[in-house]
Order: C-alpha cells, then structure tokens, then sequence
C-alpha cells in the first residue's frame, strides 16, 4: 500500500527516486491532511521531508469544494445567504452582510443608520468570535489546551446573542435586503451587555498565558515569517497582511456600514510572523470591542430595516390581512425580485481578510455571475514557501495562525 | 484621492491606443476593456508606472457569455488596487469561444497562479505560461468545465422545477 501515498507521476516521486543518500539520510514523503487534527479542515498538503525538516511542500485544496457559485447563479438572492455562512463558518454573520451589502449596492438600497450600526455590532461579534478561535486554536496545537477553554464561554454567548437576532447559530443566514429581519430583542441586548463585560476579562486571561509566556515566544517568533513585498505580491489581506507591517484594512479604506463613525486603530505587527500574527489578532479583538462598544453608546433612532417592500418581506399581519402584503410576500419567497442590470464589487474586512463580491445580473432574478474573493483561498499558496526549511512542528503552528477555513477555501 | 480615474484613463490611452477601450464607471469601480493582445502589458504597465502603480492584485475571474458573438464568449476579469491612492480598477479581456487562451499573470502577481488554476478549472481558460495549470478544486479527472453556462446543474428532464410556470422569462426587469 505504501506506494500508493504518493502518486507516481508526482514530482516528489521523482526525487525519491532520484535521490541518493550519502550519508545515510533518506528522505521521505508525509502527507500533513487531509483528515490531520491540527489542519482543523480538510486539506492536505504533501511534505518532502529530510527527518524532521520540509525540504518542499504541495498543498491540496477542493476536498470540500460544494460549487457555490455555480447553485448561485440558480437561486433567487435571499437563497444564497445560506450559501455564504458555509464559507467562513468560524464568522458567519460578516459573509451574511457582505452578501446584502453587494446586493443593496445593486439596487440601490439605502440603510437606516441605526440597521449599519447594528450590522458593524454584529460583524465585529463575528471577527472577535473568528480571532478567538484562531488564537486559541494555536495556543492548543502548541499544547496549551486551557486558556482556549477560558474564552469558549463568551463563543458561547456571542452565539447566543445570534440566535436571539436570527435564530441561527454556526451558520446564521442573518439579516435581509436593507437590514434585519426583526428588531433585537431585550435578551439580545442584555445578553451583549454581559458580554462587553466579562469577556475582556477571559480575552486578557488568554493573551496573559501566552503572550509573554516563553515557550510559546520560542515556538512562534521567527516561525512562518513572510515579507511585506512578498505578502503583497501573494494576495495577503487581513491580520496575516497586517502582522508583515501593512496596514491596508478594507474598514478604514473603503468604509461600509458607517464605519467612518467610529474610532479604532488599526495594529500592524513587523516581522509578518506566527507569533505577530497573534499579538495583530489579540489587539484587534480590543479595537473590536471598542468599536461595539462605541455603536452600542451612539445607537441611532431609527428603524432596524430600510423602507424598500419590493425586497423587503412585509410583516406577519399584514400578510394575513392586506392582499398587497400578501402578493409582495409571495412574490419576495417565490424569488421574483426585479434586479436590475448591474455589476458590483463589494468588499467587506471579514475575519481573516479582504472579502469580496464580485455580482454580475443581467435583469433576471438570479445573479448571471457570482464571485466570491475568498481572501483565505488567495492567500493560502503562500503556504507552502512559508514553511519550506522549517521543522515540522513548525508548519503546524504557522498553518494555524493564518486562520485558514476550509469552507472558505474551498468555497 | 490624488489619483482621478481620467489620469488613468489617459495615461493607459496614451500607451495603449486603440488597444484599450470602453472606459465606464461600474457602481464605483472604472472598468475598461483590452484586448487579449495587450493584457499582460497592460497590467503590467498598471503595475509598474509610477504614477498608477496598482501594487495589488485583489480578484481574477472569468464569465461566460455564450450568447455573444464567438469572438467574446468568454471575459477573464482582473481587479486591482492601488494602496497608496486608494483606488481600483476592474480590467475585462473578452477571449475568443473557440480558442480561450490568455497570458498568464502570475509573473507579475504571484496571486493570480491559484486564482488561475480556479479559472482554468471551472471555465477552461488556459493561461499560457502558467507554471502548474492544473484542477484545483475540481477532481484531475474531470473532463467538463463546469461553471460554463451550457453545464446543467440539474438534471435538464425535470419538469417540475419549470420556469415557464413562474412566469419567468431571462429578462424581466421592468425600470419603474
């Protein structure tokens, strides 16, 4: 069976075979994936070793491909929510809100300043719930298993604060053309509250385990490290650009949803490292908790949803009483909403990079083309060289703080 | 934005001459065409001008318009940003139906290998240069491009999910 781990036309094939050991090393071939515990999704990545050390690496995609954009191109618009969430699952409701924002773009909806502060609430819910796990998975595939535990809880709770908006947890499919589909509710509310309270607490518990902690310094400084020009030139958006110095964020240079209102840095790291892309996560995650804070505090008056019944599903009651109500209601799930011809890119700061939209329709009522830049697809060809040289160890931890998802990859 | 999108236009015009045309704003993003002749150097010249200097490369797509005259059947689609002024700019090159071939970009952005292999996987663009054009998300054994129109996603017998009984023809976007 042995032969069959690696294909025989496989350059790494070749080499084996080629390759004469002098002084009694051998290489050898080890495929990391693609069911690995410390992949965290489904890729693999074959590995030329010399012992301990990657001499060169192939990296796989597409074992979960599930051709969204080719089911987009035949649904109506609010079916393809369902489709986003399954891209970065880890931040469902950023995907969600990309996907109205690109839409509202193409007809030329405009959002209640009270529905893009509740959206920024719950996009920055997301990229904190997305760098806690990031982060925490790290710490736990250095084997540091409990400070992962600490922040758990208040996932637990963001995702409670989603199913009071939506109804939805992992995979939210939240929100509507022109905003929400209800107005949060108290609990909601409430439940945010205990969060902006006690999880700062559990998040500086967790950067106090490992930021100064020494054997993590020594597994993560100078691991992984990749140059600006060359991030740049690969594709690098998001905390893994950020960490190599640049501090292009699509929040401050292009701002959505009323972002220019509020009042956050963006932190950049220096050496483009596995242990700056920690510390670049860890900051973010307070300017996260800022922003909300901030958007909570100066909430608009207003309604939850913009005033638009072609897209817009009427209420409950009045789809039971009113004819009109009931045709729009009809007329908006059977998926017979007019679009007009129109060609849209939008571009959201989602959790692990720029995340964009690229919406072509043709005045039918599914999109003609729909592409999705997955900034984790793009910026995962870089891997390869990012580890080359390195110990095996080595390519472990830096493939779990570039937060690859496999959902996203592989769309 | 020091940058304005008629220094643009011009400045590419001035280099490229009838090479490069259709400048329009789509949304918010200029957009212009050029042919399959000149792309490369184009986004090569948006690269390393001075004064454009598109640093970035953020998408490459393709789309298929089967529709089309045969000579533009198919529109790879390049999306790139300038950092430094903030600016971006969608370039289109329309391919010929029967022979869908363009230069590959990934010399001069090391971004585009990956995003071609998609491209090649899902329309059968071939970008010629491109050191490992291969399938990417798509099994190696796959003989279809499947993100091509004439691929069914569905089985094409059914006759439940016609749209003819939705009233529902390709074109029914009524301007108010």
């Amino acid at each position: 069976m042995s032969d069959l781990l690696l294909h025989p036309e496989h350059r790494f094939a070749k080499i084996l075979r080629d390759h004469t050991p002098e002084d009694g090393r051998e290489l050898s071939v080890l495929n990391f994936g693609p069911t690995h515990p410390s992949t965290h999704g489904v890729f693999q990545n074959i590995l030329l070793m010399d012992g301990e050390r990657i001499l060169d690496a192939d990296t796989t995609v597409g074992y979960i491909h599930r051709a969204f954009e080719k089911i987009a191109e035949n649904r109506a618009f609010y079916q393809i929510t369902p489709l986003t969430d399954r891209m970065n699952y880890c931040s469902a409701p950023i995907n969600n809100m990309c996907w109205w924002m690109t839409v509202e773009k193409a007809l030329g909806v405009e959002v209640p300043k009270r529905a893009q502060y509740m959206r920024v609430i719950v996009m920055e819910l997301a990229r904190i719930t997305d760098h806690l796990i990031c982060n925490g998975i790290l710490g736990v595939d250095l084997g540091a298993y409990s400070p992962f535990l600490y922040v758990m809880k208040y996932r637990e709770l963001v995702y409670e604060i989603y199913e009071e908006i939506c109804g939805g947890r992992l995979t939210t499919n939240m929100g509507r053309i022109g905003g929400f589909e209800r107005d949060w509710s108290e609990a909601a509310w409430r439940k945010l509250d205990e969060f902006l309270e006690g999880f700062p607490k559990a998040w500086d518990e967790l950067e106090r385990a490992y930021l100064r902690n020494r054997i993590f310094m020594d597994r993560t400084v100078n691991v992984g490290s990749i140059s600006a020009e060359k991030a740049m030139n690969y594709g690098f958006t998001g905390p893994n650009l950020r960490a190599t110095g640049i501090d292009y964020d699509v929040r401050v240079a292009k701002p959505y949803s009323s972002y220019e209102d509020f009042d956050f840095i963006v932190p950049v790291g220096q050496s483009g490292d596995t242990y700056d892309r920690f510390c670049v996560r860890c900051a973010e995650v307070k300017e996260s908790l800022k922003i909300i804070r901030q958007a909570k505090d100066n909430l608009p008056e207003g309604d939850y949803h913009a005033d638009v019944p072609d897209y817009y599903l009427p209420p409950k009651e009045e789809v039971y009483t009113s004819m009109e109500a009931l045709i729009n209601h009809f007329k908006i799930v059977m998926g017979e909403i007019p679009v007009p011809v129109a060609e849209v890119y939008h571009a959201v700061e989602g959790a692990n990079g720029e995340l964009g939209m690229y919406l072509i329709t043709d005045g039918s009522r599914t999109p003609y083309r729909l592409h999705f830049r997955r900034p984790c697809f793009i910026y995962y060809q870089a891997f390869a060289e990012m580890i080359k040289g390195g110990m095996f160890s080595d390519a472990v931890a830096t493939l779990s703080s570039i937060n690859v998802i496999a959902g996203e990859l592989d769309a | 934005m020091s940058l304005e999108t008629i220094d643009i236009q011009n400045r590419i015009t001035e280099a490229f001459g009838a090479e490069v045309l259709n400048f329009r704003m789509e949304q918010d993003i200029l957009t212009f065409e050029a042919t399959p002749a000149v792309i490369k150097n184009v986004i090569r010249f948006m690269k390393e001008d001075k004064a454009l200097s598109f640093n970035f490369m953020t998408d490459l797509c393709a789309v298929h318009y089967p529709d089309n005259d045969i000579e533009a059947q198919f529109a790879v689609v390049y999306l790139l940003h300038n950092w430094v002024d903030n600016v971006r700019v969608r370039v289109k090159t329309f391919l010929n139906g029967n022979k869908v071939e363009v230069d590959t970009m990934t010399d001069i952005f090391a971004a585009a290998n990956w995003m071609e292999r998609e491209t090649y996987d899902f329309y059968g663009v071939k970008f010629i240069g491109h050191p490992n054009l291969k399938r990417i998300l798509n099994d190696d054994g796959m003989t279809s491009f499947p993100m091509r129109k004439e691929y069914p996603l569905e089985d094409s017998g059914r006759s439940d999910k016609d749209d003819r009984f939705f009233g529902r023809t390709t074109n029914n976007y009524q301007p108010k």
